[in-house]
């Protein structure tokens, strides 16, 4: 799709600081979009294999096209809900199912708190719509964008958001479902119980950052083996808790040393 | 098999719990800052949780009887290498599968 100039809707007659009129507000909502969506295309890359290898990974855990789509679009984050179906498949009580997976979206509650000051003053439908749309993409896509034009309208940032979230989340809605179809197609016995656990850990090596990162990762992987004897998947818990504390703690040392 | 119940409970309350996270400063708090400790705590909640998940799948996989898998146990371990050294998520996800298929084809 061919994307005119983002700067072309500010009319040439007029100074960029002209009081804003609701015209006004309009074209810079239309400008942040365009900037956002073309921003946000390259994520197509990410989000589309992703959302089908969900599809996939949930018919194989025995959900119905219907539950796999609800899925996506009541949750929209991917690492939670492979979390959850991952538990649910292993008959894990429903209370500890549901603190695993929001454990692992506690990230979203910072990059809440990250966008408030740009998109705070936004009336509350406007508000909700850009909490329901905030995933890993479009907020790493919307921060770098407010850091890069820190002069833009409110509109000109709601525009971007709202353009960045619409290569990203219908798209995962959408491949999301081609997957559920293609896993129904996939015959049993190719070692796809593996693909979860696969898609996990390509999910954990990048995300190994640094040193604190590993010692995080290290303390979780080895509290949860330590804990596994542990009821109702509460072993999982334990080694959460362990590696964020190791992590935590690993971060304020090197701090710590590097200070001195 | 999954719990139809479980599930639909599972869905309508995981996607209350995410938007309340995704909410809760946006539409409740404002901008106050959080506490530095538990910001540095939530730094590392992803990549404690998802080597806990994991772990025990890798290590003692319910598709081979609770056994460890010499092939899945390879799969897990050189995905990790090459996703740890590239940063690239879909590299470690490719090497993974074909360490997969190699063993299927193999053994």
């Amino acid at each position: 799709m061919p994307q005119p100039d983002p700067m072309s809707s500010q009319s040439p007659g007029f100074g960029t600081h002209a009081p804003v009129a609701p015209e006004t507000g309009r074209t810079e909502f239309r400008a942040g979009f365009r900037r956002g969506f073309r921003d946000g295309l390259p994520f197509l890359l990410v989000v589309c294999p992703f959302a089908m290898l969900f599809g996939v990974v949930a018919t194989e855990a025995g959900l119905n096209v219907l539950e796999t789509l609800s899925f996506s679009v009541v949750v929209i984050a991917g690492a939670a809900q492979f979390t959850a179906i991952t538990l649910l498949a292993d008959q894990t009580p429903t209370l500890v199912v549901l603190m695993s997976a929001l454990a692992v979206n506690l990230r979203l509650a910072m990059y809440s708190a990250s966008i408030t000051p740009h998109l705070g003053p936004l009336p509350l439908w406007k508000r909700s719509l850009t909490a329901y749309f905030l995933v890993d993409q479009t907020y790493a896509a919307a921060a770098l964008d407010y850091e890069k034009h820190p002069n833009q309208s409110l509109a000109s940032k709601f525009g971007f958001f709202v353009g960045v979230a619409m290569p990203i989340c219908p798209p995962w809605y959408l491949f999301t479902l081609l997957g559920a179809w293609a896993g129904n197609a996939i015959p049993e016995g190719l070692g796809l119980d593996f693909v979860l656990p696969l898609a996990f850990i390509a999910m954990l090596g990048p995300a190994l950052r640094t040193g604190a990162h590993r010692v995080a990762a290290l303390a979780g992987g080895a509290g949860a083996l330590v804990f596994a004897f542990l009821p109702w998947n509460l072993g999982l818990i334990a080694g959460a808790v362990l590696g964020m504390i190791a992590g935590a703690e690993a971060e304020r040392r090197s701090a710590k040393g590097a200070a001195q | 098999m999954i719990d139809h119940t479980a599930l639909w409970t599972v869905i309508i309350l995981l996607g209350f719990g995410s938007f309340g996270l995704r909410f809760v400063f946006l539409g409740l708090i404002g901008d106050r800052a959080l506490p530095e400790w538990i910001l540095r705590h939530l730094r590392y909640t992803a990549v404690a949780v998802i080597p806990a998940l994991i772990a025990p799948l890798v290590l003692w996989p319910a598709a081979n009887g609770g056994e460890t898998d010499p092939r899945r146990l390879t799969a897990a371990l050189l995905a990790l290498a090459v996703g740890a050294t590239t940063k690239n998520l879909y590299a470690a996800l490719a090497t993974g599968a074909a360490v997969m298929l190699a063993g299927n084809w193999l053994l």
